[in-house]
């Protein structure tokens, strides 16, 4: 079985957002690139899979749409221990253009992980569009996967709870926290290996993008926090209350 | 051309945010000045289907098959599919939680309608079509423009509100077409939260931090919850440490909520932590350590141990209440 876990290249969780000078698009000067958060998880738990059934995991791809400049993230995933990277070499311009992209490459893997947001734009639709583009079957809020044959064994989060599922391959599982506990950190010998290792960069098809970003703002500032006194408590209560009127 | 909403239900009852995107979808509709329709999937039944009317739906599709309930991702977009060729919808609303976060993109690529996730509010402006959406989670606010003809938005929970309408609500049985080869999900358990407030449904979320000390110490933040009718939520460091479930962290890579009122008790603030929750009408925050980032984020705040400040905080609601 081969998997496929797909990549998104966003800035660092701590980066301070700004903007270009008339607000069109993300200022990226001084950003740092890392692993979107869940796809990382979405990576740690494709190696532990395979590790704890080396006879049934063949290999474990990663794949990311993007420029050249997404190669080091890329290079970080085969550094925590991915077989092989793809890149395809377009700017990932929506949601529905990205998944374009990945069906032309995803078809062939018995399981594609995705990640379940991601922390840039806070889209949670490409796993979703690249399992009804593949025409396969797709789970969401996935927060355990475990093999059993054939069988895929799933905890995934519904709305009021949790639920153990049996899902078959060829699957999409878009993953969330819980799928692994810690994002695998590389070593120095995985870095040394991830160098040798394949990354290997496909043309974009062609497909078009059905949204656009205009134009972006930072929240408005915030107005001074009222403090209260440790010892009068009660009386922020009565704040919200008449004040706030949220009680 | 019409405006669908797609309205879920949980073992057959709405909640309030069933009827926030009735709301939204009735409002989003008279914008554009077309009819508002709702479908509703699974075992719902007529009488609580009719309560959509006194927020704008003037008629639900309603396909009763339990089969639903097993939530199998692409059943639910092709049944979905089916109610917008059936009422020619140009427009898709839905929740975006869990199970509209799950469908939503299946059944944009059977539509070719652009997407957009937790949309706050109504369109800016129609003619071109473009939403306003958080990104970066809570750093910043985008607008984009939707290109495509057909159109799907999930709504952030609580961010738009009720607004009554008072029409009638006609049922309708609709019979999606799909048999049962069409659902691949075997359900082997189903573990429901009971008797707790739901953190997405939550209107008060009360959380706790590293602050909090011990997974021990949760029981007077608990009772807190209870008697405001709240959700419990906490930091990464305590879901991490294990003192809560998973389901319970708020952040970036945890929940995003945004209710009226978010307590945080013995949180510091960390730009992933307030990434979670700035969208929250009114913080409150109870941190020690005066220069906590939390407290730039408060609308109120008590530099103070949370252990002192909590009995006094249940002493004074229940006051309130009484």
């Amino acid at each position: 079985m081969k998997i496929l876990v797909l990549i998104g290249n966003v800035p660092d969780t701590t980066t301070k957002i700004k903007f270009n000078a008339d607000n069109t698009a993300m200022d990226a000067s001084g950003v740092q690139w890392i692993i979107n958060p869940w796809d990382e998880l979405a990576l740690t738990r494709a190696m532990e899979l395979k590790e704890a059934n080396p006879a049934a995991v063949e290999k474990i791809v990663v794949a990311n749409v993007g420029r050249s400049e997404t190669e080091a993230t890329l290079r970080k995933a085969l550094a925590v221990g991915a077989d092989e990277a793809i890149r395809i070499d377009a700017d990932p311009l929506d949601a529905f253009y990205v998944a374009k992209q990945l069906a032309a490459v995803a078809a062939d893997y018995d399981l594609i992980l995705a990640g379940i947001e991601n922390a840039d734009y806070n889209g949670t639709a490409v796993g979703g569009m690249l399992a009804e583009m593949l025409n396969r079957k797709s789970v969401s809020a996935v927060s355990g996967i475990d093999l059993d044959g054939d069988l895929l064994i799933i905890s995934r989060e519904i709305d009021g709870g949790s639920q153990q599922i049996n899902m078959s391959l060829p699957l999409l599982a878009v993953v969330q926290k819980g799928i692994a506990k810690e994002p695998r950190i590389p070593a120095m010998r995985g870095i040394m290996m991830a160098r040798k290792k394949p990354l290997n960069v496909i043309a974009a098809v062609d497909a078009e993008a059905l949204t656009a970003f205009e134009h972006f703002e930072l929240p408005p500032a915030k107005a001074a926090c009222k403090m209260v006194d440790e010892d009068q408590a009660a009386s922020l209560i009565n704040l919200l209350h008449e004040e706030a009127k949220v009680l | 051309m019409s405006v669908l909403v797609y309205i879920e239900n949980w073992d057959g009852k709405l909640k309030k945010l069933s009827y926030e995107l009735a709301s939204y979808g009735a409002q989003l509709a008279e914008k554009l000045q077309l009819p508002v329709k709702a479908v509703s999937l699974g075992k719902a039944d007529e009488a609580t289907l009719k309560t959509l009317g006194k927020y704008g739906i003037t008629e639900v599709l309603s396909d009763t098959n339990e089969a639903y309930n097993t939530l199998d991702n692409s059943a639910i977009a092709k049944a979905l599919f089916a109610a917008a060729e059936k009422t020619a919808a140009t427009i898709v609303v839905m929740a975006n939680n869990n199970l509209g976060k799950a469908v939503s993109p299946r059944l944009a690529v059977k539509m070719k309608a652009g997407l957009v996730s937790a949309v706050q509010g109504l369109p800016i402006s129609t003619e071109p079509f473009v939403v306003k959406k958080m990104v970066f989670t809570s750093k910043a606010f985008a607008n984009i423009t939707i290109k495509s003809a057909n159109k799907i938005l999930t709504l952030a929970p609580n961010s738009f509100g009720l607004k009554e309408k008072n029409t009638e609500a006609e049922i309708t049985a609709f019979d999606t077409g799909l048999s049962a080869e069409d659902f691949e999900t075997t359900v082997i358990s189903t573990n429901k939260v009971t008797g707790k407030v739901l953190l997405q449904d939550a209107e008060i979320v009360v959380s706790g931090g590293r602050g909090m000390k011990a997974a021990d110490n949760w029981g007077q933040l608990e009772e807190l919850a209870e008697i405001l009718g709240a959700g419990t939520a906490c930091s990464r460091p305590v879901s991490d440490e294990g003192w809560r479930p998973h389901n319970e962290h708020v952040g970036q890579t945890g929940k995003i909520i945004a209710p009226n009122l978010y307590f945080a008790f013995g949180i510091s603030g960390a730009i992933q932590h307030l990434g979670g929750v700035s969208s929250s009408k009114v913080i409150v925050a109870v941190n020690k350590d005066p220069e906590a980032p939390i407290f730039e984020a408060a609308d109120y705040g008590i530099v103070g141990d949370v252990f002192k400040v909590l009995p006094q905080f249940i002493q004074a609601v229940k006051e309130l209440k009484a």
